[in-house]
């Protein structure tokens, strides 16, 4: 597509062609191009001969999750009764997905107008991952059918778990609400932006209250464990909080990581105006990155003081954390830093890429790595491996077809 | 039939919370956490692991009681003993065998030990505690039952299970459930009977009785025989206190217990979040429309000057 545009293709950006003619959906949907430019785009795209191979493996192992059981795609432990799909799926794209609610809050609640180009992207970020650690959720859920249960048919409420179902449902909601306004232009229906215009404080701050629990609640998951995850990772009265203020700097820095590969591969959808403030916008998020990242390793450091785990340091375990905390925290803290400092976008995208790598590691590590670190260590299925893939190329695949339609990247021209 | 269900958990857990906030400390919240401490005349089984020969009626007993799928080895095949699950760890229980005997050769011990493992039914089990759609309750006769009905298997019980008890029938893809011991609640506890297990027991290991009759006759033991036990009862205080309470001749970390639980239940850990959740929902709302109106100053200041 980016060679197209330099060959003098035009995207749609707003509800009439050139000639002053309106887009109709079909054609908005195949991005202004005709069916037959569209599919040769598609067959042209390296990358979707990468998703195509995943999808002939990864489908019908999918399909035979739902017809042979769990059993059939992981090694059906007693003992690691969780693995790569919530592991993965839900806690490491939940902390990626921070960055909806505080591109809200920046922009609609602190007024920082400057961060406007880039909200939307973080306000997609947070409802396609949200989105997708719902289906990883289903494919891991013994009975997936009966995932209303815990909402309307036998309630549990005082259940950690009871918190994360309601506010993951209603935070998603929220977001669906957040980015009615791009469907909204990209569809031409007006009256649903000036609606949600109205009652956007009030998402904005469910947001938040939803994300500070939730986040948190996810972490407070580990504390019905307390013996089962290593000490180093576990801290029954700070879990909760490493947990949301983990998910704050990771938030920010998956924003960043996407904006990078937006202005790369998709920079035929973005216009002058994002791409412009992108450089300046990166730097802004790496500062708020740092001061959550300093925070993070304040308080990671009065956890283990607090529970006098210093001992565990000297052991391998001990070595394995403090590569997790130089790599995935000192380090990115130190080049946000610089990058700050310096001026220097390139630099903070790639402190950036180390605090995405970070997170992840640190919810890998809580969840599936130093689980049971006093019994065995228990490796993943092949079948579930390439589940977790299928689902997330998928992911990729809804990201990048929303991104190349809606206004996120671009602003919708009104003609109207 | 009244059961504990999980709202008197809350309550409990709030008042936890409450005290949390209150006092600041962890030390001070775990001691108010302790608000049940089970139901006064709950039954309980007493295990003497000295007397155990390793027969395995046991199991056979309960295999048949819950109309469970025959196992791959007869019952009165020994080699399972040397069976190794991963990790080199001894047999456990699974959606096949709700109770398993696993053998630890002692050093100095003139016979191997036996030890049987199933679902200790905890005063306040973490199972129920951690679950979100109530599948579980506590019975007031001590079994921990759980409603295959709700269950969505999400499997929390079995992160949650500090014992590793619940199993989970993976290979069911219609209605995959959790299998555990529900101490032969529905067929014989219901009715004041010992579990099957137990009745089933050719050397009288396990004693059937009130918890708290149990607990003394264990100290009975220990006091009159000092030098044929390690002085603890194992489940009398571990997690809460759990209805199977155990005696040993070998110190309880050798022969696979795990001795760091600690005397809190689970639930009690997990109180300190569950004490946030109430402060953030109301404090919230109000400081970030403070923050709105105090970053919005600039602005409503320009438009009053702007209509005066």
């Amino acid at each position: 597509m980016n060679s197209l545009k330099s060959q003098g293709f035009a995207p749609v950006v707003s509800d009439r062609k050139k000639d002053g003619s309106e887009w109709t959906v079909k054609e908005k949907i195949m991005l202004g191009l005709s069916p037959k430019e569209y599919m040769a785009v598609q067959l042209r795209n390296p990358f979707n001969w990468v998703l195509w191979a995943i999808y002939a493996i990864g489908l019908p192992i999918l399909v035979g999750r739902f017809i042979f059981g769990l059993g059939w795609v992981t090694h059906s432990s007693y003992d690691y009764p969780w693995g790569l799909f919530l592991g993965w799926g839900l806690f490491v794209m939940v902390p990626l997905s921070a960055s909806g609610f505080m591109m809200g809050t920046t922009v609609e609640l602190f007024g920082r107008k400057d961060f406007k180009s880039i909200e939307r992207l973080g306000l997609l970020n947070g409802l396609l991952g949200y989105l997708f650690a719902v289906v990883f959720l289903q494919v891991d859920l013994g009975q997936p059918w009966r995932l209303i249960y815990p909402m309307f048919v036998s309630l549990g409420p005082a259940a950690v778990l009871f918190l994360v179902a309601w506010h993951v449902a209603t935070y998603l909601s929220c977001q669906v609400a957040e980015l009615v306004p791009a469907f909204s232009e990209w569809m031409g229906f007006p009256k649903a932006k000036k609606f949600i215009k109205s009652i956007v404080l009030g998402l904005t701050i469910a947001g938040i209250i939803l994300s500070t629990l939730h986040q948190g609640a996810l972490g407070a998951l580990f504390t019905y464990a307390p013996g089962k995850v290593h000490p180093l990772w576990f801290s029954s009265p700070f879990q909760w909080f490493h947990f949301f203020v983990s998910a704050v700097f990771a938030g920010l820095s998956m924003l960043i990581v996407v904006s990078t590969l937006t202005k790369w591969f998709m920079r035929w959808r973005c216009d002058e105006n994002y791409l412009n403030n992108l450089s300046k916008l990166t730097l802004g998020l790496a500062k708020g990155a740092s001061l959550a990242l300093i925070t993070y390793l304040v308080i990671k450091i009065i956890g283990i003081a607090h529970d006098n785990d210093w001992q565990y340091l000297a052991t391998g375990w001990g070595g394995w954390f403090m590569f997790e905390m130089v790599v995935g925290v000192i380090l990115p803290l130190i080049v946000f830093t610089m990058a700050v400092r310096n001026s220097n976008a390139s630099l903070a995208r790639f402190g950036a890429f180390l605090a995405v790598f970070g997170l992840a590691l640190n919810r890998l590590n809580t969840a599936l790595i130093t689980f049971n670190w006093q019994l065995y260590q228990e490796i993943p299925h092949w079948r579930e491996v390439v589940i977790v893939i299928t689902v997330y190329a998928t992911y990729i695949v809804v990201y990048r077809a929303v991104l190349a339609r809606m206004p996120i990247l671009y602003t919708w021209k009104e003609t109207k | 039939m009244k059961m504990l269900n999980r709202r008197s958990f809350l309550k409990g857990g709030l008042a936890g919370g409450a005290a949390i906030a209150a006092v600041g400390t962890s030390k001070q919240a775990g001691a108010a956490g302790q608000s049940f401490g089970g139901y006064p005349d709950s039954m309980g089984v007493l295990v003497d692991l000295t007397k155990c020969v390793g027969c395995r009626t046991c199991e056979a007993a309960c295999n048949k009681e819950q109309g469970l799928e025959s196992p791959d080895k007869p019952f009165d095949d020994l080699s399972v003993f040397e069976e190794k699950r991963e990790g080199g760890l001894p047999r456990r229980t699974t959606e096949k065998a709700y109770t398993v005997v696993q053998k630890y050769e002692v050093e100095g011990r003139e016979h191997p030990l036996f030890r049987k493992v199933q679902c200790n039914h905890c005063n306040e089990p973490a199972c129920l505690t951690s679950c979100f759609v109530n599948a579980y309750k506590k019975t007031p006769e001590g079994a921990v039952m759980y409603d295959p009905t709700v269950c969505v298997g999400c499997r929390t019980c079995m992160i949650a299970c500090p014992f590793y008890i619940p199993a989970y029938s993976y290979s069911s893809a219609i209605n995959p459930v959790v299998k555990k011991c529900i101490m032969c609640y529905d067929t014989r506890l219901k009715f004041g009977r010992p579990p099957a297990c137990v009745e089933a027991c050719p050397q009288e290991v396990m004693t059937f009785g009130k918890r708290k009759d149990l607990l003394k006759l264990a100290h009975q033991r220990i006091g009159q025989n000092p030098e044929a036990y390690v002085d603890h009862v194992y489940g009398e205080t571990e997690v809460g206190g759990t209805a199977w309470m155990y005696l040993s001749d070998v110190p309880f970390d050798k022969i696979g217990y795990d001795t760091h639980l600690g005397d809190q239940p689970i639930i009690s850990y997990v109180k300190e979040f569950l004490a946030i959740v109430p402060m953030v929902l109301t404090i919230w709302p109000a400081l970030f429309t403070g923050f709105y109106l105090l970053s919005n100053r600039k602005d409503a200041l320009k438009n009053e000057d702007n209509k005066s």
